[in-house]
């Protein structure tokens, strides 16, 4: 039976327009087999939300290097929960300072890529989790 | 002449190298490989099947004159402060005159950044770069809601006029040289800066710096953009011509790869493309009716300093040829500083890792080493800190130091141009401008720079190039100290810079007064003056910006005036 791909949402919210990495981990991703949907740069949290809810992603990728991700994950997360994407995989990538992360956390995000991450890492990650997941739900 | 009796195998050759004995080398060449070659790698094979550049850039084990047989050393080369320019565009070099040590900075409020500029001036740096936070670049106020949690975190947050002042307070803007790295909204942000100097009695006339101005490398890499192309590029070439006309002492652009590079192209990209953009504008600005001479000398350019450090001394030396080459021959510029290309870099922002980030002191050091035996004119270097925030007091200081150590204990700045007859740089010189040129043929093929743009070419290009270097990272094929090799698994234990807490509240403070205080008829009526100017297509719109911004309108008034009237842009998305 042909498994279903992961689909992964990859966004950029708020006004960092760097998208070197989300580039690079959205082909990654795709290289991996997942399903990609790259939003482009300049999204705001509902615009992410929705598009997470229309795409019916499993993991959402957000990529912020500005520095304004304590403003904008913790919107996003309780969007998602609003919208009933509870089980939705977020994950963070880009400058997040060591002490934000247990925030970010707390907040709902599973996953914090910094600098230096490789690629093989989060595809890992994200099959570990996505797999854990559904474990539980065929529980 | 000494050399006639010399058996030129063409006696019309101007070449440097005597072609008989080029033939002698080729032939000893191929015989060390052979034996001499052959043997040590029998007894120790070297390490790699291939060694390559930061750009994946095979590189030969040797180089020798064959590899630049027909160097001409008038015409490739030149003297410093000769076409080609080849080896520089001082005479004298840094013997006359030292770069400028020129660090970017910026952050929170102005009085936060006013601190630190003078703070910079007072460690020996010698002009100022002012770094604006995401709202500002987006040429949005810093209380707009597409401003919230980004205040300050990037740089410094300038809303109005009274910003500005408050950022240049006791700086000596008729001594120091001030360049701006906005874009979009540079024509506003300029606007600003030319009317505090005002206000301070100093004439725009006397003003020196540049501004970063660079709209097309927006679309290609940094995503600053806001309006559509055309009229974006009108902008620009306004701004140009407010500087040629008004501003003998200011580059009224900078043309810029840094940006494509730190968008993960590779070396040869980023030349090719950043002097295809600077092609662009000198023709927009000839579509305008511009004389040439009139501008071509306050255009300037902005590299990166990479890692690779041969590649990057070869980069810088065949931008200025290319560019001179192409102002002389194509555009038909008749004065020579109409030819040269002078440029600020920066050390790669992309390199420094969060891992072990002392190690980025060593990194740094390096790089600008390079981009001074480059011949640069400005430098920055980026601070130790700079993977995790914006640079410490501390981490800023090593990184001024950084360009002291290579100005006054090196001994590179002894003399112009020293790597100049390496046969290893001189070969990759060539090489690059060979790349370069390929790349300018196939960008005339897609109609030029605009509609490579709308085709998705630099994007692809740059985003092929980001993937293939970041493989070779996974896969081990290319060593990152303290990521992937050599790894300590200790967190950063360095001290982080902290803002003002008190910084927003205090900018939206400022940004309130502003608005109750000033004469709000007076602002409507400039903005309906910016509005007709826009949409006439006619006006220098530097004119009624300046009105508006002295009558203390705000970035973001006067830039939702052009949003209205031009536009916004979205991308089509590549990876």
């Amino acid at each position: 039976m042909a498994e279903r791909k992961i689909r992964v949402l990859v966004a950029k919210p708020g006004l960092d327009g760097h998208d070197r990495g989300a580039k690079v981990v959205a082909r990654a991703l795709r290289d991996a087999g997942m399903e990609v949907i790259y939003t482009g740069i300049r999204q705001t949290p509902e615009m992410i939300v929705e598009a997470a809810l229309q795409e019916d992603v499993d993991v959402v990728g957000l990529s912020i290097l500005s520095g304004a991700h304590m403003a904008l994950c913790p919107r996003i997360t309780e969007l998602l929960r609003a919208q009933g994407l509870d089980d939705v995989l977020v994950v963070v990538g880009g400058i997040i300072p060591d002490d934000d992360v247990p925030a970010l956390q707390k907040a709902g995000v599973q996953g914090v890529f910094g600098p230096g991450t490789s690629t093989h890492d989060i595809v890992q990650f994200i099959r570990e989790r996505i797999s854990e997941r559904e474990m539980l739900r065929a529980a | 002449m000494p050399d006639s009796d010399k058996a030129h195998e063409n006696p019309g050759d101007k070449t440097l190298f005597d072609q008989a004995a080029i033939q002698r080398i080729r032939s000893e060449v191929a015989a060390w490989e052979q034996s001499d070659v052959a043997q040590a790698q029998t007894r120790l094979s070297e390490r790699r099947d291939e060694f390559i550049t930061a750009s994946s850039r095979p590189i030969k084990r040797l180089y020798t004159p064959a590899d630049i047989a027909g160097l001409d050393h008038e015409a490739d080369l030149g003297l410093p402060g000769r076409y080609p320019y080849t080896r520089g565009v001082q005479p004298t070099g840094y013997r006359g005159k030292l770069w400028t040590m020129r660090m970017f900075a910026g952050f929170g409020s102005a009085e936060e950044t006013n601190a630190r500029f003078k703070y910079l001036l007072s460690q020996g740096q010698t002009g100022l770069s002012i770094a604006f936070d995401m709202p500002t670049l987006y040429g949005y106020d810093s209380d707009a809601p597409q401003a919230i949690g980004e205040f300050g975190k990037c740089g410094v947050a300038i809303s109005s006029l009274a910003d500005m002042e408050v950022l240049l307070e006791g700086i000596p803007l008729d001594q120091v040289t001030t360049s701006m790295t906005i874009n979009s909204p540079a024509s506003i942000i300029w606007a600003m800066y030319i009317a505090a100097a005002e206000k301070r009695g100093i004439a725009r006339a006397r003003l020196g710096g540049t501004l970063q101005n660079d709209i097309l490398k927006e679309y290609i890499a940094q995503k600053e953009f806001l309006f559509p192309p055309e009229p974006s590029v009108r902008l620009v070439v306004d701004t140009i011509e407010f500087g040629s006309r008004e501003m003998p002492r200011w580059n009224t652009i900078s043309i810029s790869g840094y940006h494509i590079r730190e968008a993960g192209s590779t070396a040869a990209q980023e030349l090719a493309f950043t002097l295809a953009d600077g092609f662009a504008y000198v023709e927009a600005a000839l579509a305008r009716g511009l004389d040439i001479d009139q501008f071509a000398p306050r255009l300037s350019f902005f590299f990166n300093a990479h890692n690779d450090f041969f590649e990057e001394i070869a980069k810088y030396r065949a931008a200025r040829r290319i560019w001179a080459r192409h102002m002389r021959e194509k555009y038909g510029a008749k004065d020579p500083r109409s030819w040269m290309l002078r440029t600020h870099a920066q050390t790669a922002g992309a390199t420094l890792t969060a891992q072990q980030p002392e190690i980025n002191i060593v990194r740094v050091a390096l790089q600008a080493l390079a981009a001074v035996l480059g011949g640069t004119q400005s430098l920055h270097t980026n601070s130790m800190d700079e993977a995790l925030a914006l640079p410490s007091e501390r981490a800023v200081t090593i990184a001024l130091r950084t360009q002291q150590v290579i100005a006054d204990e090196s001994g590179v700045a002894n003399t112009v141009d020293p790597l100049a007859g390496s046969y290893f740089v001189e070969a990759l010189t060539d090489q690059m401008e060979q790349e370069a040129n390929d790349y300018f043929r196939r960008i005339e093929a897609k109609g030029g720079v605009l509609p490579a743009i709308e085709d998705g070419f630099f994007q692809r290009e740059i985003a092929e190039s980001a993937f293939r270097y970041q493989q070779e990272i996974d896969r081990s094929e290319r060593t990152i100290v303290g990521v992937n090799d050599y790894v300590s698994g200790e967190p950063p234990a360095i001290p982080i810079l902290s803002m003002d807490p008190q910084g927003y509240e205090r900018q939206v403070a400022r940004l309130r007064r502003v608005r109750a205080e000033r004469d709000n008829r007076a602002v409507t009526t400039c903005l309906a003056r910016l509005s007709d100017a826009a949409r006439d297509g006619r006006t220098n719109l530097m004119y009624p910006i300046l009105e508006a911004v002295c009558a203390y309108a705000t970035l973001g008034e006067i830039t939702d005036v052009f949003r209205e009237v031009f536009g916004e842009y979205e991308e089509p998305v590549y990876f």
